[in-house]
């Protein structure tokens, strides 16, 4: 099942994908286009509390950005206020040179995890949904590197717009990957690609972290960011998961 | 757990002068290459909290963990491109931390693996509202470790006082109420290991105490 997050007629509503509308709790359809604003699908929790996020988890990706590829991942943490949803605006702050986006799986972890072996790494992971990690790379000094002036600004982690069940996707490490600025393809990829996989990072995160209902990992993104201008409308999707809309704004 | 605080929880790095002076010669070296010319943050995500008085664990393969004294901003409002001069006044209280590390070199890659585990992050047990504080600037702790002084801090010392930290951090991204930034913690940190207390105490504040114990252990 396809889970959202939506603001229609003033209210916040949890909704369920049907037939390629929108079901709410009241039994009531709703078509996508009525929908008055998308919010980040955050449900199990109305919050999350952790967002870990994955640097060169691409072999294409670290290659492009000439580096080698790491031998453990690089790991940084987001917070809450990055977020936006579905259909809604990133700014591109003044003056600067390059900002890209990332499509990225992101899981969503579904019960409490610690010390969880690979093998049984599925079992915690409610869904899945996709980011856009923006990354504003005017900023990427080498101090905790990518520090959170390039990763951290407010809107510029637009995810959505489906929470997909995990149950839904039944290898989420065999998933076409792409990214379009204004309808053409910018960006294209496989999720098998990535260095260190979903159970892998699972199994990582939970051996020195507990990861609770709701906590997000953005897997890392494959090669092909280029720079987004104010007016660009970046799609960044992924088989079977969603197609996340995104427009530049100027700040 | 009963914490007063409950948004994004934000350290510093290299906020007090001494930590700048003890790092400056490799500054300009590999892999930094150039100093920092904006504030460098990390987060405490909510894994780590800890109330006081609480037995923050430590993994056996963690033979000493370091201990970052902190007073941290909790924010009454959201705070956004804020002017130097009046940021401080977005600040709702101030509350005692106590920012456990893994001990590590480098500051290249985000510490997650040093920084995030359970429990590694003590958080005073009430806010000190910022009417009655006063400035920061005044505001000095004390790190004893079984009851021995190990360290201590004076936050005139900040190389990026309380507002300009809020202006030059909201310059780029919203700190939205409820959310949290350390002001640093100052170089000479102490060491400690599973089976020590720690108390931090700050003239005004309730006193922080938390003792290390073995990972696995009861509580």
């Amino acid at each position: 099942m396809k889970h959202a997050r939506i603001v229609f007629e003033g209210a916040t509503h949890d909704a369920t994908e049907r037939d390629g509308q929108l079901l709410l709790a009241d039994g009531r359809l709703v078509a996508p286009d009525a929908v008055t604003a998308w919010l980040p699908p955050l449900a199990p929790t109305a919050r999350p509390r952790t967002i870990l996020a994955l640097g060169l988890n691409y072999a294409d990706h670290a290659k492009e950005l000439e580096f080698k590829a790491p031998e453990e991942p690089l790991v940084f943490i987001k917070g809450e206020s990055t977020l936006t949803g579905h259909r809604q605006f990133t700014q591109r702050p003044a003056d600067v040179q390059f900002m890209h986006y990332e499509c990225e799986l992101t899981v969503v972890v579904g019960r409490t995890a610690r010390h969880v072996k690979r093998g049984d790494a599925y079992d915690f992971i409610a869904g899945y949904t996709v980011a856009n990690d923006y990354a504003i790379r005017d900023y990427l000094e080498n101090w905790y590197r990518p520090n959170l002036r390039v990763k951290n600004r407010d809107t510029c982690t637009p995810l959505g717009p489906w929470r997909v069940d995990a149950a839904d996707v039944p290898d989420p490490m065999a998933l076409a990957l792409q990214t379009t600025v204004n309808g053409k393809v910018t960006q294209s990829g496989n999720t098998k690609d990535m260095i260190f996989d979903v159970p892998f990072l699972i199994e990582y995160f939970s051996s020195f972290m507990t990861l609770q209902p709701g906590d997000l990992i953005l897997t890392g993104t494959p090669d092909g960011v280029v720079d987004c201008r104010p007016g660009d409308v970046i799609v960044t999707e992924i088989e079977g998961v969603g197609a996340l809309h995104n427009t530049i704004l100027a700040a | 757990m009963n914490l007063p605080i409950s948004g994004t929880v934000y350290g510093v790095l290299l906020n007090f002068h001494g930590e700048v002076q003890a790092l400056e010669p490799q500054m300009n070296q590999p892999p930094y290459k150039a100093a920092p010319r904006a504030p460098i943050l990390y987060v405490k995500p909510a894994n780590t909290w800890s109330a006081h008085g609480a037995a923050i664990p430590v993994p056996a393969r963690v033979p000493q963990v370091e201990v970052g004294a902190t007073i941290a901003m909790v924010m009454g409002r959201d705070v956004q491109a804020a002017r130097s001069s009046d940021a401080i006044d977005s600040v709702a209280g101030y509350v005692l931390m106590n920012d456990l590390s893994i001990p590590h070199a480098s500051f290249f890659r985000p510490p997650v693996k040093f920084k995030c585990l359970d429990g590694f992050l003590g958080v005073g047990p009430q806010l000190r509202a910022a009417a009655e504080a006063g400035d920061p600037a005044g505001f000095a702790l004390e790190v004893h470790v079984n009851g021995v002084l190990k360290q201590s801090l004076r936050f005139a010392d900040l190389v990026r006082n309380a507002s300009q930290l809020l202006a030059d951090v909201s310059a780029f991204m919203t700190l939205h109420a409820g959310d949290v930034l350390m002001l640093g913690c100052g170089p000479g940190r102490p060491l400690a290991q599973a089976g020590d207390r720690i108390d931090i105490s700050a003239p005004g504040f309730a006193t922080l105490s938390n003792t290390l114990a073995p990972e696995g252990s009861a509580a």
